[in-house]
């Protein structure tokens, strides 16, 4: 999604200094579970800003469809029902999609010059026409949340809305939750927000309410509030405290400058084929078809 | 709803029982959590499953599904035995001093004059004492055995908390802490709303169901209050307009109604439903009926009815009886119906019992389809697989389908929940040959007058004097047709105290069903609708949010009938003197110095009448008060009593162990033919419920992407003890048989449906989505009312698809 007005704070693989005069102030898109029903009207309100159509599917036996995010599911429904306090059932209901984190392991482990960005605000970004398919973003990833195209063989995210957000517009989702559960504004703003939020589930008893703003990855600009603050696990395996994968360090610490210097190599290599080869000349029946 | 969407928001506690609206109203719903939200209001849900409302409630109660007259029912105990209710508010403003007729009985689950060979009652002894002034007898002192105070206590003193769970399954505990939290509403300045929907009408006693919560809220007095009264949830955009028009086979505009065969004289239909105040100085506002019925007829017929023809009285239909959806299927089962126009409709797919339905199409020369959408009914008569295993070779039925226009092709108005008529813009050109319904109507009509004015016929002048003033004759606009409901004087209008002031010119539009006169002299189509386009013009159109008393009364906002009011019986939010029972949410007042009622919302009562003249707030009764004991106006009973489904798992009503015939509704609607077709609890032990999903609309959605992508295929949920019983695990295929048909489907097994335990004994619950059908985009998948059996609401008729009995088994 290479077309923005946003200054880019970070840039996969690249040395060039950031942007820095421009003031940003750092967004987020606070989902209160404790208001959310459930509906999708999220994922289709996704869909449809976003011109993505998943396959009808199959029902597998919960409600949660379609099953899995995927290149047209950036964000889906995860249903979990829990018992608590033994007798008192609860259908916790999470909105699931990138989290866009202030330390994004995807773009830290992305080897393809400005294939994921960081705006200024927090938004995270894949402009997929740099995508090179390597799959390092997934494992980057500590959410488990990009997804391949088989169509494209390139990873496919929640961009937040950032062509939407770049104008003053609040993210599709957003704009189509009918009960507040999905709000968006400067992070400091939600904070604030959650904070009232989590005042009022403690008096209806929910003594463990927290805001979810996982510091292993020096917070998200997606934050949820959560009932049980104290179990994200409980909400379709939320991370308690999610790091970005050391394999990532491992790549950026040696792999990285390893194929650094494989690609430097094959460079050579190609130019010391062209200067004792010569140029690679076309022959005249190919070119003829 | 008595109330409307946006009040919810100043709710102190919302009852959602016999719905889920964060389910099928999940826009509506945000109401609930901006009351929660703001005011720290608590929500309760009642419901046969953990819902989706229940994931956000702060205390579930599972019920078995039709048993919330006996959980309602004693909450009724439970307040009166506690003194739980506004006293002030309810011996102001309800029947409990009226004293009830001696011979009205109820014994052993039957009231007095029960008619067993026909299913039905004489209701003569439902009544009240009148004196010899003609108006009802009271005993304030609330201590005489016949008062209704008295006679309810005793009624609703068998609903114990041990009674109630026995029914329900219920546990009591988890019934006595909703008690509690609706009794902390009965306080003046702590009001309960009560939300509900499909899952309270649709059973052979739904009316009482919704009786049963008006009853509680009257006692806690939260009727015609802020954030209060009995909200239904309609579950289509302008289902509630459909009722306001009187598109049901017994009534006319304006819930007034037809005439039956035996009232052949216009003197004799009207006088009878001119209703006289049963309580000195009242209002009885029916007693203008004939202002409204005249009106009609003038909007209908135009110059040809006069006084002299009595309004072309004769020209209307005598009804012989209710015609109402089961006893047109029935007839059609019978051959006795040769075509059927279907408009908008889907029957095959939301009437009970596919296999009746779909053999009484097939008796039919000939069906009229009037859709958007490729619908079931309109291939009914094609073999589509296990879905739909029919052979057209043996079904001769004529079908034309004549492709119509969706909400978002046409402009007009639709009436919401909580009757706001908000007027709508047309968003696309319709594709292909599909015309509005309008035009279709009118290109039938035209045809059909041509024949007549050609050819004469048994009965010409209903059809040939019918006023057809449209600009096109064959698209009339909805503009049109909106001014026609509005109503306009046909000559001037005068002030009925000063004959020398005109209040309305001739041809101008009415402000409203005040001006309306039964000598001819206006025109109005449906009259609680007057005033909606007046002379200030499309106030359907009006979008101006501004609320200035902050409590959401926003009357500038589209149109609320009746009057614009948003807030049914409001007089009721203040004490008899006039001054509001809670001051922070004063909904209107008597202001003494201006002598007029005034505040928030448009005064439900006589605007210039002061407290002193004792005008009562329920003016459309000729008591002038809201009734506990419904007199003769309800089919199955005066009090609202627990019957059983009429396929449950219980061999008896547990209140009537040795009463087989107060088991069921006595008084439902069940045809004789059908009673081979339902079945008992031997063959058929579970409770199966049907119910709508958020991702879905009926049946409309399973053409859309979008929504099929969401929920693409049918599947029916288990609680996990059933499934363990039967070796059904998540995701296996199931067989759901009752006693008329079978549906295979995806098995969803959840904790969300909880084993009750009913009369001692385990109770399980099936759950079938109603979604699916073989036509479409989402995956093919059986129609769910193949299962449900053809059994109606004693008084609306409605089918009782929430409760009925099926088995499952693995496949």
């Amino acid at each position: 999604m290479a077309l923005q007005s946003l200054d880019i704070k970070a840039r996969s693989a690249t040395t060039t200094p950031s942007p820095q005069a421009r003031g940003a102030i750092p967004v987020a898109k606070l989902i209160d579970i404790s208001k959310c029903i459930g509906c999708k009207a999220c994922q289709v309100a996704c869909m449809e800003w976003n011109d993505l159509r998943d396959e009808i599917g199959t029902t597998t036996g919960i409600y949660d469809n379609p099953r899995d995010l995927s290149d047209q599911s950036w964000t889906v429904m995860r249903f979990s029902e829990v018992e608590v306090q033994p007798g008192r059932l609860e259908w916790l209901i999470r909105k699931d999609g990138c989290m866009h984190c202030a330390d994004p392991g995807c773009l830290k482990a992305c080897p393809a010059p400005g294939a994921i960005v960081q705006y200024s605000n927090g938004i995270v970004d894949f402009h997929e026409e740099n995508c090179i398919g390597c799959g390092y973003c997934l494992t980057g990833c500590p959410f488990n949340i990009p997804r391949f195209s088989r169509k494209d063989r390139k990873a496919y995210k929640c961009t937040l809305c950032s062509d939407r957000v770049a104008v003053g517009l609040e993210p599709a989702c957003v704009k189509t939750c009918p009960t507040g559960a999905i709000v968006f504004g400067s992070k400091e703003d939600m904070t604030l927000h959650a904070a009232g939020r989590i005042a009022d589930l403690k008096e209806r008893g929910f003594d463990q309410a927290a805001l979810y703003d996982p510091q292993g990855v020096s917070g998200t600009h997606v934050m949820y509030v959560l009932q049980h603050g104290d179990q994200p696990e409980l909400y379709a395996n939320l991370p308690r405290d999610p790091h970005i994968s050391p394999l990532v360090g491992l790549w950026k610490g040696i792999a990285k400058p390893l194929m650094s210097f494989g690609i430097g190599l094959a460079v050579f290599a190609g130019f010391f084929h062209f200067v004792t080869a010569g140029p690679k000349e076309v022959e005249e029946e190919e070119e003829r078809s | 709803m008595t109330n409307h969407w946006v009040d919810i928001k100043n709710a102190d506690l919302v009852l959602i029982m016999g719905g889920n609206a964060a389910e099928a109203h999940p826009v509506g719903f945000k109401w609930v959590t901006e009351a929660k939200a703001n005011r720290k209001a608590r929500l309760i849900v009642v419901d046969p499953r953990f819902t989706r409302s229940a994931a956000v409630a702060d205390y579930y109660a599972p019920i078995r599904a039709g048993t919330d007259i006996a959980f309602l029912g004693g909450v009724i105990n439970y307040l009166l035995s506690r003194d739980k209710i506004h006293l002030d508010y309810v011996k102001a403003y309800t029947d409990f001093p009226f004293l009830v007729k001696d011979e009205f009985t109820f014994e052993d689950g039957l009231y007095s004059g029960y008619d067993a060979a026909n299913r039905k009652y004489d209701r003569s002894t439902w009544g009240y004492q009148l004196g010899e002034d003609g108006f009802v007898k009271t005993a304030p002192s609330l201590q005489d055995p016949r008062c209704v105070y008295q006679l309810m206590k005793a009624h609703y003193a068998r609903y114990t908390p041990e009674m109630v769970s026995r029914i329900c399954g219920t546990p009591q505990e988890a019934f006595l802490k909703v008690c509690g939290m609706i009794a902390e509403t009965s306080a003046p300045d702590r009001t309960m709303t009560v939300m509900y929907a499909l899952g309270w009408t649709q059973h052979s006693y739904g009316s009482q169901m919704i009786r049963t919560a008006a009853m509680v809220q009257l006692l806690l007095g939260n009727i015609g209050v802020v954030g209060g009264g009995v909200n239904a949830l309609r579950g289509h955009s302008n289902i509630q307009g459909l009722t306001d028009l009187g598109l049901m086979s017994d009534l006319l505009p304006g819930y007034m109604t037809m005439p039956r065969e035996t009232e052949l004289d216009y003197a004799g239909y009207v006088g009878k439903r001119t209703l006289k105040p049963l309580r000195p100085g009242q209002m009885s506002y029916w007693q203008n009926y004939p202002k409204f019925f005249v009106s009609t007829m003038k909007a209908w017929y135009g110059d040809a009815a006069t006084a002299d023809n009595d309004w072309a009285y004769d020209w209307l239909p005598k009804l012989d009886k209710v015609h109402d959806l089961l006893q047109m299927f029935e007839d059609m089962n019978n051959g006795q119906v040769n075509g059927y126009l279907c408009q908008g409709f889907n029957p095959l797919a939301s009437a009970p019992c596919k296999v009746k339905v779909s053999g009484a199409l097939a008796k039919l020369k000939y069906l009229v389809v009037i859709d958007a959408l490729a619908t079931e009914t309109s291939e009914f008569w094609q073999n589509h697989g296990e879905f739909n295993d029919v052979d057209p070779a043996k079904i001769q039925t004529e079908v034309f389908r004549l492709p119509s226009t969706c909400f978002a092709e046409e402009d007009g108005s639709l009436v919401n929940s909580g009757r706001w008529m908000q007027w709508h813009w047309k968003a696309a050109d319709p594709p292909g040959e599909a015309k509005t319904d309008q035009e279709i109507l009118a290109g039938i009509f035209l045809k059909i007058r041509a024949l007549y004015q050609k050819e004469g016929g048994a009965f010409p002048d209903p059809i040939l004097n019918l006023t057809w003033k449209h600009k096109q004759p064959a698209t009339p606009l909805p503009e049109e047709l909106a001014r026609e409901y509005s109503g306009r004087a046909l000559k001037d209008v005068t002030d009925s105290k000063d004959p020398a002031k005109v209040l309305v010119k001739a041809g101008e539009q009415l402000n409203g069903f005040a001006e309306l006169r039964d000598d001819g002299s206006t025109a109005c189509g449906c009259w609680i609708f007057s005033g909606a386009w007046s002379e200030k013009g499309n106030l359907m159109a009006r979008r101006d949010n501004s609320d200035p008393y902050g409590i959401g009364q926003t009357l500038n906002w589209a149109f609320s009938w009746p009057a614009n009011r948003r807030i049914l019986y409001n007089r009721a939010s203040s004490d008899p003197a006039g001054k509001p029972w809670d001051a922070s949410r004063k909904l209107i007042a008597w202001d003494a110095g201006a002598g007029k009622w005034a505040g928030a919302d448009v005064p439900d009562i006589k605007a210039d009448s002061p407290p002193e003249e004792g005008i009562n707030p329920f003016i459309m009764n000729p008591e002038g008060v809201a009734r506990f004991f419904a007199v003769d106006k309800m089919a199955d009973g005066p009090f609202p009593e627990h019957y059983e489904p009429l396929e449950s798992p219980l061999a008896a009503n547990p209140l009537h162990p040795k009463n087989p015939l107060a088991r069921a509704n006595p008084a439902a609607r069940v045809f004789k033919s059908d009673w081979p077709t339902f079945g008992k609890a031997d063959k058929f032990p579970y409770v199966c419920t049907t119910y709508r999903l958020t991702e879905h609309f009926h049946f409309w959605t399973k053409h859309v992407r979008l929504d099929a992508i969401t929920q693409p295929e049918q599947f029916v949920e288990i609680g996990e003890a059933l499934a363990k019983e039967k070796g059904i695990r998540s995701g296996d295929h199931v067989r759901v048989r009752s006693n008329r048909g079978h549906i295979v489907a995806v098995a969803v097994v959840t904790r969300r449906l909880m084993t009750l335990k009913v009369e001692g004994k385990p109770v399980h619950t099936v759950g079938v989505p109603i979604h699916w059908g073989f036509k479409g985009i989402a995956k093919n998948g059986y129609l769910t009312n193949t299962l449900t059996p053809f059994v109606g609401d004693a008084n609306t008729q409605t089918p009782e698809f929430k409760a009925f009995l099926v088995d499952v088994e693995k496949v």
